[in-house]
């Protein structure tokens, strides 16, 4: 810039000022006098909305907590009432396959339902998660964006159906083609496991494409750049990065179907018998629940047993929650 | 319109040349073109900087050479490697990226051991002779110039390495493969100046037996360790020469212009 030119802009700046086109502000008129030392020692309409809004999510929370506590306490209360009231040994409770309540106190033995909870969780989560794991593959690696969106819309509408749905296709399709091929009734573990096995699959389908999607680019980037195949890449790296959420995944989908009463109630058989194959009816802890908590009342011994179903209920699924976390925590590592 | 037909590229003997490239043009989704009628060769046994500013299409170039841009972008001229364009249909593309190894800007080792990182691709490909691995890893790593600081902890895992160590690690796992070339896009960039000063020493110790094609945003980088320097702008190599005539006499406008600072 010639010395002409700054010249020139000098003036248009002081023409600018003169004609106020410009907020002029002299440095000298901000001073003391313009700082209200009132403003600054006294609480704003911002220090009210600070306290109220943060008063409020304290006391949803304090609710919450609240709420959490009392079911805790209160299924707890009623559930140990079993062994503290009534007597009832613990260990012959956990071992005994005797389930009679109305009998009286030596005749509550829940291994039954126990062993079977667990069967029907376990085999599903068994069968589901390579169909999971499968699927969300290739939703992740092979799919076009459009097709794993489709799928996306697929699983949630799976997600969505209401579980007494899935319990009555079991009892009208499932039961009867166990039934035309095992004999017997057609209720049992299998009949069980089939049907939550559709009931979890996306539960763990859905998580598992979180924790592949999880899997930074760079990885497959890396692997790609040193001649690895797709394949290689996914089972070499991709899977292996992912485990620990996949891990998470399945006892997600392991902690729904525990859970899951009605469908499984369906199609179980409700018979408190020792599952000697998977194709006999037996029961399990929240079936028992479902089809016996109208046959009770309130404090007596049969109705105190059902609450100690549910406390091991609760239980579980503290310890699934437990063990969500522990794999979370080995996998941050 | 500035004048973006190529000033000066130089030329080797057949006999010379490691890799060509003849009038590559390389497209984004089929219509945004980032790469215009680029013939380079590069010279065995040497190390060829690529240089210009963002956008100026040196890293489009650099991953079209062992087609890591496969999924996104369409390739149109030539590649030649051993007298094969390496975008003929009968390429085992897995095979070429063994031959021609890349190092990106990020280290990005695996979250396994050290080791592990190194016989990655050598296991994928089902070698489990221990013993072989044990040498191939030695080797990798003394030719990458990590050695001596790693090898009592080669059962860690790579991720507590530093990311100067990561990086040399990314070069030696490159290494593991006895590739003929190795691209690297910025392998400097994430590092501190020790760590890219041991960077450089290794790369340059490497020229013996490698040839390689590097992506810099440092000019200083490009000057210290490059025999040759590329200088792209806007999707088209404007000069190719001796990093010593690049830098102290460049033939066209806009390379002198980019050297002296005045963009990018």
């Amino acid at each position: 810039m010639s010395k002409k030119d700054t010249e020139n802009l000098k003036d248009v700046v002081n023409q600018a000022i003169d004609s106020q086109q410009v907020v002029h502000v002299k440095l000298k008129d901000i001073g003391q006098k313009d700082v209200d030392i009132d403003k600054l020692t006294r609480p704003s309409k911002e220090t009210h909305q600070e306290y109220w809004g943060r008063g409020l999510s304290y006391l949803a929370i304090g609710l919450i907590i609240l709420l959490v506590g009392s079911i805790i306490g209160f299924v707890g209360i009623h559930g140990l009432a079993t062994f503290f009231r009534d007597h009832v040994n613990l260990w012959q409770f956990l071992s005994s396959t005797d389930w009679d309540p109305t009998s009286g106190p030596n005749h509550v033995g829940a291994l039954v339902m126990i062993v079977t909870s667990f069967l029907v969780t376990l085999l599903s989560a068994l069968v589901a998660t390579p169909f999971a794991v499968a699927v969300a593959l290739f939703m992740t690696e092979y799919a076009s964006k459009k097709a794993a969106s489709f799928l996306q819309s697929i699983i949630e509408l799976l997600v969505g159906i209401p579980s007494v749905v899935y319990g009555f296709l079991g009892l009208t399709l499932v039961v009867p083609v166990i039934r035309a091929i095992f004999g017997g009734t057609g209720f049992g573990i299998l009949a069980g496991m089939l049907v939550l096995f559709v009931m979890v699959l996306p539960t763990i389908t859905s998580l598992t494409v979180d924790a592949l999607n999880a899997v930074p680019k760079h990885f497959r980037q890396a692997s790609a750049a040193l001649g690895a195949t797709h394949w290689q890449t996914i089972a070499r790296v991709v899977l292996k990065v992912a485990t620990p959420r996949i891990l998470t995944a399945v006892i997600f989908g392991m902690a729904r179907a525990f859970g899951e009463a009605l469908a499984v109630q369906m199609v179980i058989g409700n018979a408190v018998l020792m599952p000697y194959n998977l194709v006999t009816p037996s029961s399990t802890l929240t079936s028992q629940l479902t089809t016996q908590i109208g046959n009770t009342v309130m404090g007596t011994l049969a109705n105190n047993a059902l609450w100690s179903l549910a406390l091991l209920l609760l239980v579980m699924s503290l310890f699934f929650n437990i063990l969500v976390r522990m794999i979370g925590k080995k996998g941050a590592k | 319109m500035e004048n973006l037909s190529p000033a000066f590229i130089t030329t080797f003997e057949a006999s010379e040349r490691a890799l060509t490239t003849e009038h590559l043009d390389v497209l984004y989704g089929g219509t945004i073109q980032k790469l215009f009628d680029t013939s380079l060769q590069f010279k065995k046994n040497s190390i060829t900087a690529l240089i210009g500013a963002s956008g100026s299409g040196k890293s489009t170039f650099l991953r079209s050479l062992n087609r890591m841009n496969d999924t996104v972008a369409t390739v149109n001229g030539k590649i030649m490697f051993h007298g094969l364009n390496v975008n003929q249909a009968n390429i085992n593309v897995y095979e070429l990226r063994k031959s021609i190894g890349m190092v990106f800007q990020k280290p990005n080792p695996f979250p396994k051991s050290i080791y592990d990182n190194i016989t990655y691709a050598l296991r994928a490909d089902g070698e489990k002779n221990q013993q072989k691995l044990a040498t191939i890893v030695e080797e990798s790593l003394r030719a990458a110039a990590l050695w001596d600081e790693v090898k009592d902890k080669l059962n860690q895992s790579a991720l507590a390495l530093s990311g100067g160590q990561q990086q040399r690690l990314c070069i030696a796992r490159a290494l593991a493969l006895r590739p003929e070339i190795i691209l690297l896009d910025e392998p400097a960039s994430a590092l501190d100046p020790v760590s890219t000063s041991k960077l450089e020493d290794t790369l340059k110790q490497l020229r013996e037996k490698y040839t390689m094609v590097m992506v810099t945003h440092n000019m200083q980088q490009a000057a210290r360790i490059s025999d040759y320097t590329a200088f792209f702008h806007l999707g088209h190599a404007i000069e190719y020469d001796t990093t010593t005539n690049i830098f102290t006499n460049p033939q066209g406008a806009i390379t002198e212009a980019y050297i002296q600072g005045s963009f990018g």
